[in-house]
């Protein structure tokens, strides 16, 4: 199709006849926009936003993380979980639910990831403004299949993890990592414009905030 | 075979019939002013930074198309060295060959599809189909128009027109043709429906091996895809199968990823309304171990470059598809989608579909009148198209082809007596001389124009006339 290739690119070339050659190709790095537009501590604003999207969400201490999680998944009535290989092992301390390990390397099959009843994670950048959770297939968050079949996703949120905006978010993320954005537990608006959550994503969305000790 | 927009009656014509379908005026009704409200909400959140990210959307695309060479050459590369593959479609039978090409190297027989405009525009699962592959939709909307073989009303949401009832019909009806079935006791429930249209793609995208996309972005410097979604449906398609194939208008790029501090503020709350949409998925070629491990972009003109070398009307290809000129626009309010008899519906479909196509069809000279010219979509645009100044500049373009001959010796005339003192003050003088004779309805073609207009009342005596008579007093 090298042809086509050439025919698009001459053609391209002909309709921009009116651009003087010199211009110039580099721009200005900067847009000017704002890092974020709101009042208020970044981490009560992300669960703000969160419960806005119909998130479960809940705030504690490190040392309190692993008594939260086994609750969070008896509470959800989770047996078995995926998780990455990359989780910290001591996430599960306090944990009765059988544990399903799943690697780049050691992948679960589409069928075994179905028959889990939720996946635990860590996150990239959670982005307070908008109640974003990013995940970019780090060791803790795994391949995008293992946060996107079973349909109960817990997920861990550090402090350190959370920016005010989307333009701090875009500078730290690294497009070459396959990312996802998760807002909310999936929804739709595709009937009469009116939100709905739950369809094909995970209809269940807990986050777990860790906070620094005072 | 799928529904298709060729052939469909001129916008006048079709306007008149869909005012007068009142079931579809009232569910257009309401879901644009529900999502007006959530957009005024969101974007008001903003305060004084939307202008600044709206002008910086607005000078990112400009500069992209006004390099579209350099930044295209600049993909593909990004692209390639990630692991994909490119290729390029001059137009839709080309790109249709590619896709059908593609999907027949995998074997497989069925596609699952995310929500894309282009694939819709160059109407690939017509073409899949008689290539003997089933292409399933599986956005909510989407998956409802196409089970009820409707055709797409809105760019956001193709299935705008219908109402929630409605949509449980065409459920019961039509799921079991093409799959699992609806559950018998089906609500109008939205949380059912969506319920029904889960279980009823569910089996499908655990097993399916190849997908087509489009992209909303595609970044120049990384190579990477950006697909913004709410349901979760792409993020399937992205994901599970081994093939991945998107079909991306090469307006569609970004010179650098940092750009999407801009759009990925822009396009969610001038969209949905929302701050940020359910799922965003990005992608660079092929990650090992990670989703689909053969990637192909096909890079599609189909008209695109015709718009581009048009300097006032190429503006339109800033376009991302938000679709917030579609929901505030008092004309897409009561006519709908389909009266614009393409999948770009709306005021930037009036500006976008004509150049496309290049005007050479009765649809296509009549789009640019759409429109009252009010000027909202303008406002709206979270990248500033000025789709008024394109409309009017189309307009121009029609009346200065063949034809019109009437108007244009009216207009003609009125050159004539506009441009000359004399031949005015005559006029004037004859018509107020008329007074009362004047008609009030006027013969002929004309008389369209006087059937909802009142002629005014001619005075006995001009302005110029009283002033020259009072200078000559003094």
């Amino acid at each position: 199709m090298s042809g086509s290739r050439e025919r698009v690119l001459a053609r391209v070339r002909a309709a921009l006849a009116d651009v003087p050659d010199n211009e110039p190709v580099e721009r200005p790095a900067e847009h000017g926009h704002d890092e974020h537009h709101f009042t208020g501590r970044t981490l009560d604003v992300l669960v703000d936003r969160l419960l806005d999207y119909k998130a479960l969400v809940e705030r504690m201490s490190a040392a309190d993380l692993p008594g939260r999680i086994a609750a969070a998944l008896e509470r959800r009535g989770a047996a078995r979980v995926a998780v990455p290989s990359g989780a910290p092992g001591e996430w599960f301390a306090d944990a009765t639910a059988r544990r399903i390990a799943d690697s780049p390397e050691a992948p679960l099959s589409v069928a075994e990831l179905d028959a889990c009843d939720g996946v635990v994670t860590g996150c990239a950048v959670a982005i307070a403004e908008t109640g974003t959770i990013v995940l970019d297939a780090g060791p803790d968050q795994g391949r995008r299949a293992v946060t996107l079949v079973p349909d109960y996703h817990l997920c861990v949120v550090r402090a350190d993890q959370v920016v005010d905006g989307v333009p701090r978010a875009v500078r730290l993320l690294d497009p070459v990592r396959p990312l996802t954005w998760i807002s909310g537990p999936s929804a739709t608006s595709d009937i009469e414009l009116n939100r709905v959550e739950g369809v094909h994503g995970p209809r269940t969305l807990e986050v777990l905030i860790v906070e620094p000790a005072v | 075979m799928s529904a298709t927009f060729l052939g469909l009656p001129p916008f006048p014509e079709a306007a008149r019939e869909a005012v007068g379908d009142s079931q579809t005026r009232h569910n257009l009704h309401k879901a644009t002013h529900t999502i007006r409200g959530k957009r005024d909400a969101v974007v008001g959140e903003l305060g004084d930074d939307w202008q600044r990210l709206r002008s910086a959307g607005e000078q990112v695309k400009t500069h992209t198309l006004r390099h579209l060479d350099h930044y295209l050459e600049q993909l593909e590369e990004s692209v390639r060295r990630a692991g994909g593959t490119v290729h390029w479609a001059a137009d839709a039978a080309e790109a249709n060959e590619i896709v059908t090409r593609l999907v027949r190297e995998t074997g497989e027989q069925e596609v699952v599809k995310v929500k894309s405009m282009a694939t819709q525009e160059i109407e690939l699962n017509n073409a899949l189909e008689a290539a003997g592959i089933t292409a399933y939709e599986t956005d909510l909307a989407e998956l409802i128009v196409q089970l009820g073989e409707d055709l797409p009303s809105h760019i956001l949401v193709p299935a705008i027109h219908l109402a929630r009832s409605q949509i449980r019909e065409i459920f019961l009806d039509q799921m079991s043709e093409w799959g699992v079935p609806a559950p018998p006791g089906l609500t109008d429930d939205p949380k059912a429906l969506a319920e029904a249209a889960r279980v009823h793609l569910r089996e499908l995208f655990l097993r399916a091996k190849v997908a087509v996309s489009g992209a909303n972005f595609a970044v120049a410097d990384s190579g990477t895809l950006v697909v913004l979604e709410s349901e979760g449906n792409g993020r399937m398609c992205l994901t599970l199968p081994e093939t991945l194939i998107s079909v991306v208008g090469i307006e569609k790029i970004v010179p650098t990823w940092s750009d999407l501090e801009v759009f990925m503020q822009l396009l969610p709350r001038s969209s949905t309304g929302e701050r940020m949409n359910p799922y965003t998925s990005t992608w660079t070629g092929v990650t090992p171990g990670d989703g689909p491990q053969n990637f192909h972009l096909v890079l599609l003109d189909n008209g695109r470059t015709d718009v581009l070398a048009d300097t006032v009307g190429r503006q339109a290809l800033r376009c991302i598809r938000c679709s917030a000129c579609l929901n505030i626009c008092p004309v897409y309010e009561r006519t709908g989608g389909h009266a614009y008899g393409s999948v770009y519906p709306g005021p930037i479909g009036a500006i976008l579909t004509p150049q496309l196509q290049g005007m050479s069809s009765e649809a296509d000279r009549t789009l640019p009148y759409a429109s009252s010219l009010c000027g909202a979509c303008y406002d709206v645009c979270p990248v500033a198209i000025d789709i008024p100044e394109v409309l009017v500049h189309l307009r121009e373009q029609v009346a200065s082809s063949p034809g019109h001959l009437g108007e244009k010796a009216v207009m003609a005339g009125a050159d004539a007596v506009f441009g000359s003192p004399k031949a005015l003050d005559a006029v004037q003088r004859a018509a107020g001389l008329a007074g009362g004779n004047v008609p009030r309805h006027l013969p002929g073609m004309a008389g369209k124009w006087t059937d909802t207009r009142d002629v005014p009342d001619v005075p006995g005596e001009s302005f110029r006339r009283w002033w020259n008579e009072r200078e000559e007093e003094r």
